[in-house]
């Protein structure tokens, strides 16, 4: 599938831009801190379930970053309003890493236009020790070091030397919004768990079997806290399952979203 | 011209670097033996004490979690070097005030050390190398933003007299700011910035504060200079000179060859500034553009010390003796339109204290009475 031109519309203010392919039941897709690639093959292989909208957070791609927006609770509030905009519902809302947090901050506000949640690889949560770190500091850890806790097979990490000026400035960019939105307190919300009680709706917690990032355990430890929800690993994936095994990730959301 | 004697309170005693990934950050403090490190305090104290008995002015500044710096806190220092010291001017350069939780806690200390020092002191605020954001663990981004919101509340603080006022801003919220002593200096002490690009040299130029910049040797300087004159120039004013300050290792030898053999050492300084690459550039730190480039290996001005003649070359070192050192500044003040201050690095690394005592001498007795009398000829 050929990848269509990016959407644009006005949510609070706030200029978004979204990728919307395929047809059928919504599925709102919510990138990590990694940003959006449209030519994603996980992106036109789940547009065979559905139709996809994919926004752009704030900050990330070339998306406008409004200077009042700094937090995970802003784009939850964005994307409550987008849902509102384009009257979506029966939603299934997925979030990856960073997106899982924010699909998790949506679903505690309100689940009126969502019917299902699957979190990939999510955080957002505090889970141990004050003294532990549950997820990585991604901003503290070496960059050769940091894809091997990310990928499960590293040929597949991005090759900087082989991209131009403007797909760097992208990466650099991405990079700017994960600070803004992920630095304190780090990549999650201290009240998110007090919270996760308030998620009604059936949910998965996907995970990469091999993530480094945040590991199985927390992701099962995540899953606990919301309930009745299932958790499912991906094997031979690393913290991006949707891009080291696209096929297999698909086919468990389309099955979750199959269950009724 | 005005000189400033600035040293960074190195901690040089480290194992081999090949041990360790980065001297700042996340080197182990175990290396610090508190014996050895209480020592060179008083040392660093004395020199500082003795630039003011050679009649130079007196700089300093903080780092955290770093051997190049054993400074975390420049108000410590400052209530020293307040007492006993009795004439010297005294710059800090500065507060790290887009890092700070607190800005009125600044406003507060410096205002202490005014008057401690019967207002003798000059306040920098920087946004600090990007090394500083983890240990403080400052958002990276938007950190000039909250620079100056932190600068509008402390002059506040510092020129408010009659009770609290009421803050609530972007980044930092009081309601009853009333702080107690105010300063000596009225209406307040003088402010410095500094700056490393033409970004930000407009906004410190609006508010007529001195730009200081650090080793950017002869035309960035040059640039950050004119870019402070055109908008002092579009705002209908005057820049004199001593709003413009310029930063750089110094040694002046009896001969050329004890001031490069001094200078030598004081490039430790450059080069012992092994960084990890995860602490070197935090997102948001700066420009898309200079991120890119340092994705693609661009060196920093760190990286580029490289021999001592190419230092001196790039003008972020002046050495020799004290006619060299004489005419290699006047070359750099002639070429990026003249400055008021130097800002001297006279010691780093294992440059012992007579030596330092020695390069400093030569400065103030040879060197710095004919600087006193530079003017643009160029």
């Amino acid at each position: 599938m050929s990848v269509m031109a990016p959407k644009q519309l006005l949510a609070s203010g706030v200029p978004l831009s979204y990728l919307d392919i395929g047809e059928g039941p919504p599925i709102l897709v919510l990138h990590g801190a990694g940003g959006l690639q449209p030519q994603a093959p996980f992106l036109s292989l789940l547009a065979k379930h559905g139709r996809v909208i994919a926004p752009t957070h704030p900050g990330f791609g070339t998306a406008e970053l409004p200077d009042w927006i700094d937090s995970v609770d802003d784009l939850a509030y964005l994307y409550l309003d987008l849902l509102d905009a384009l009257d979506l519902r029966d939603v299934t809302l997925i979030g990856f890493s960073m997106g899982g947090w924010i699909a998790a901050e949506i679903a505690v506000k309100s689940t009126a236009r969502i019917a299902r949640l699957i979190l990939v690889d999510s955080i957002g949560i505090k889970v141990s020790d004050r003294l532990t770190r549950d997820i990585t500091d991604i901003f503290g850890t070496d960059p050769g070091e940091l894809q091997r806790l990310t990928y499960y097979d590293t040929s597949k990490a991005p090759d900087f030397s082989a991209l131009s000026d403007e797909a760097l400035e992208i990466i650099a960019r991405n990079r700017e919004a994960s600070a803004l939105y992920l630095w304190e307190p780090y990549c999650h919300n201290p009240k998110l768990t007090r919270r996760l009680h308030r998620i009604t709706v059936p949910t998965l917690l996907l995970w990469g079997e091999n993530d480094g990032i945040v590991t199985p355990a927390y992701g099962r430890a995540f899953a606990e806290r919301i309930p009745g929800a299932r958790f499912d690993v991906i094997p031979a994936a690393g913290h991006v399952p949707q891009n080291e095994q696209p096929e297999a990730f698909v086919e468990r959301v389309a099955r979750f979203i199959g269950e009724r | 011209m005005r000189a400033w004697y600035f040293s960074e309170n190195a901690y040089p005693y480290l194992p081999d670097p090949a041990t360790y990934d980065s001297i700042r950050v996340d080197l182990p403090n175990r290396n610090f033996d508190p014996k050895v490190g209480a020592e060179l305090y008083h040392r660093y104290l004395d020199e500082w004490q003795q630039a003011e008995d050679l009649g130079l002015d007196l700089m300093l500044n903080e780092h955290h979690q770093t051997a190049t710096n054993l400074n975390p806190s420049a108000a410590v220092v400052l209530g020293a070097l307040s007492r006993i010291t009795k004439k010297a001017r005294i710059l800090v350069l500065g507060n790290p005030i887009g890092n700070r939780r607190d800005p009125v806690r600044v406003a507060e200390e410096m205002s202490m050390v005014d008057n401690y020092s019967r207002g003798r002191l000059e306040v920098g605020f920087v946004r600090g190398v990007p090394y500083e954001l983890s240990p403080a663990n400052s958002n990276p981004v938007r950190t000039a933003d909250r620079l100056w919101e932190a600068h509008d509340l402390i002059l506040k603080a510092w020129t408010t007299h009659d009770g609290p006022f009421n803050w609530e801003g972007r980044y930092f919220n009081y309601r009853q700011v009333n702080i107690w002593p105010r300063p000596y200096q009225q209406p307040r002490p003088p402010v410095w910035i500094t700056a490393t690009s033409t970004a930000q040299v407009a906004k410190v130029a609006d508010h007529g504060h001195t730009v200081a910049t650090f080793l950017t040797g002869y035309d960035q300087t040059k640039a950050i200079f004119d870019a402070y004159r055109s908008q002092r120039a579009a705002n209908a004013q005057a820049t004199a000179d001593d709003r413009l300050a310029y930063a750089a290792l110094v040694y002046t030898g009896d001969t050329d060859e004890a001031g490069y053999a001094g200078a030598r050492k004081l490039l430790w300084y450059l080069t012992a500034n092994k960084v990890a690459p995860q602490w070197k550039n935090p997102p948001g730190y700066a420009s898309l553009k200079a991120s890119v480039a340092l994705m693609r290996g661009a060196a920093t001005a760190f990286d580029r010390a490289s021999s001592l003649e190419q230092c001196i070359e790039r003008g972020i070192v002046f050495a020799g003796n004290p006619a060299t050192v004489y005419k290699q500044i006047a070359k750099h003040h002639a070429h990026v339109g003249g400055y008021g201050h130097l800002l001297m690095m006279g010691q780093a690394g294992f440059l012992e204290h007579d030596e330092t005592v020695r390069g400093m001498t030569n400065f103030a007795n040879e060197v710095y009475p004919r600087l006193k009398e530079l003017l643009i000829t160029a």
